[in-house]
């Protein structure tokens, strides 16, 4: 699966996409594919501040536990609670299965975060070890 | 892949669809493990059943040859050296099949316990690939392999036949997924194994077949309430507290570990193996605080899992006896916040009655 251009990666394996000031958090393919059948997704409420390297939920497949990392800081405003009973659409579409929306706290974190080409080349290597 | 007690082994197989197709293929239609890593001990000579009665605690003597059971070598304290299924292959000639991860361990422990006895003890388990056809259609799709008749051998009986041609080939009615099924043991010549392996994948496209890896043999376990040692069963958890007296048979007489038993049940079991289902969400897994509802830490979780079949969260767990009664709830620590459970009976899934 492509890795949108206009998103940017951690090394963790999350997306961010970013609408001027709000952010908006998922996980990648190449995590979902990874993790194999997702069965639960944990995640805060809104109004809860998270931060950049930080965990802020979580992400169970049936096999493996996975801390979910916030790529920048930023107060919650928004949480996909369609995934509570149908976690499964993550691995159905990663990209447009997002998890939560976040009132961005200071947008030059974004710059520290991997490109669609970078993140794509670090999860390819990777997933060949 | 994974390293399983030095065995190279797959946690799913994604191609073929990944771990939940593969719990599912062996609840309604068959799935295909590969089981080599287990260990094989063969027990023979002219006092093998006293031998094989002497370190194992289910009765031995009940066994007709061509038949199965459940067991488990005890240390004398009573508690788990490793469970066990012995099979009867003829007069004195008894196969122990053990797990992967105290393999050496139960072989020293067998050679070194059945000294006194004229018998003699072989380590087969590099001798066999072990392959587990599971599943409501395994019983078709082995039977277009063999020449045996599949609808003669019972649940834990076993029989011998010609396999994908190979001659004398054991077949047991035996599985680790509480559903039934069989497992064949070949030679484990990889070419061999390889040919009997695609032939079964091949035998049983038409029911759908799925290889089948190490998570869903843990989840199809778990479902089952099968213990797997090092979690529900160890050497620090005794036969009563496993709650698997039934495979325990004081009256046969005297072995390891049967007058511990004697002596703790006399002074009273203290704790207990219980099954949960989570009624907040979350799912409670290995190792995770089981407390009360007042936040008293009462046990631990052995096992849990999202349960692929039954779509609920469920575990196997340690409480003290006094709180574990059906229905009582508890609560499991999972990512330092208490979820709510509640005392289930098990085995949570049981299979629906013989169908062939």
């Amino acid at each position: 699966m492509a890795y949108p251009a206009d998103f940017k990666y951690t090394k963790e394996h999350e997306w961010l996409k970013v609408d001027g000031t709000t952010g908006t958090i998922g996980i990648t393919d190449h995590a979902q594919n990874s993790l194999g059948d997702i069965v639960f997704v944990e995640l805060p409420k809104v109004g809860t501040d998270i931060t950049a390297g930080q965990t802020f939920g979580s992400v169970e497949s049936v096999k493996a536990v996975s801390d979910l990392y916030a790529p920048v800081s930023g107060t919650v405003t928004e949480v996909n609670e369609a995934l509570n009973t149908t976690p499964e659409t993550v691995n159905k579409d990663a990209h447009a299965a997002w998890m939560i929306k976040i009132a961005l706290k200071d947008p030059s974190e974004v710059g520290a975060l991997l490109s669609a080409a970078d993140y794509e080349k670090f999860a390819g290597e990777e997933a060949g070890h | 892949m994974v390293d399983f007690s030095g065995w190279d082994m797959p946690v799913e197989y994604p191609r073929h669809g990944g771990l939940m197709k593969e719990h599912l293929a062996v609840r309604t239609g068959v799935g295909v493990f590969d089981v080599s890593h287990m260990g094989d001990i063969r027990i023979h000579g002219p006092q093998a059943l006293a031998a094989a009665q002497h370190i194992t605690m289910n009765d031995a003597s009940k066994l007709a040859v061509g038949q199965c059971q459940y067991s488990a070598m005890l240390y004398p304290v009573g508690t788990f050296v490793d469970d066990v299924i012995v099979h009867k292959l003829g007069e004195d000639d008894y196969l122990l099949v053990i797990n992967a991860g105290t393999r050496e361990k139960d072989v020293d422990w067998v050679i070194e316990n059945t000294k006194a006895f004229d018998c003699s003890v072989e380590h087969l388990s590099d001798a066999y690939t072990q392959i587990a056809i599971q599943g409501p259609k395994g019983a078709a799709t082995l039977q277009k392999l063999t020449d045996a008749d599949l609808s003669q051998v019972k649940f834990y009986w076993f029989t011998y036949g010609t396999v994908c041609g190979l001659p004398h080939t054991l077949i047991a009615r035996t599985g680790y997924t509480a559903e039934d099924g069989f497992e064949i043991y070949v030679p484990s010549d990889e070419a061999i194994s390889a040919r009997v392996w695609n032939a079964v994948m091949q035998a049983g496209e038409e029911f759908g077949i799925v290889p089948c890896g190490l998570g869903s043999r843990n989840t199809l376990r778990l479902e089952g309430a099968l213990s797997l040692y090092g979690h529900e069963i160890s050497e620090a958890i005794n036969v009563w507290e496993a709650r698997l007296d039934r495979f325990l048979k004081m009256e046969k007489g005297e072995f390891i570990g049967r007058e511990a038993l004697h002596q703790a049940k006399a002074s009273g079991i203290k704790r207990s193996l219980v099954g949960l289902e989570s009624i907040e969400r979350g799912i409670p897994r290995d190792g995770y605080k089981v407390m009360d509802l007042s936040g008293k830490e009462i046990g631990y979780v052995t096992s849990g899992s999202y349960a692929p079949f039954l779509k609920k969260n469920i575990a196997l767990a340690y409480v003290p006896v006094d709180l574990s009664a059906l229905d009582t709830e508890v609560a499991v620590e999972i990512r330092n916040q208490p979820v709510k459970c509640k005392l289930v009976p098990i085995p949570f899934y049981k299979r629906p009655k013989k169908q062939s």
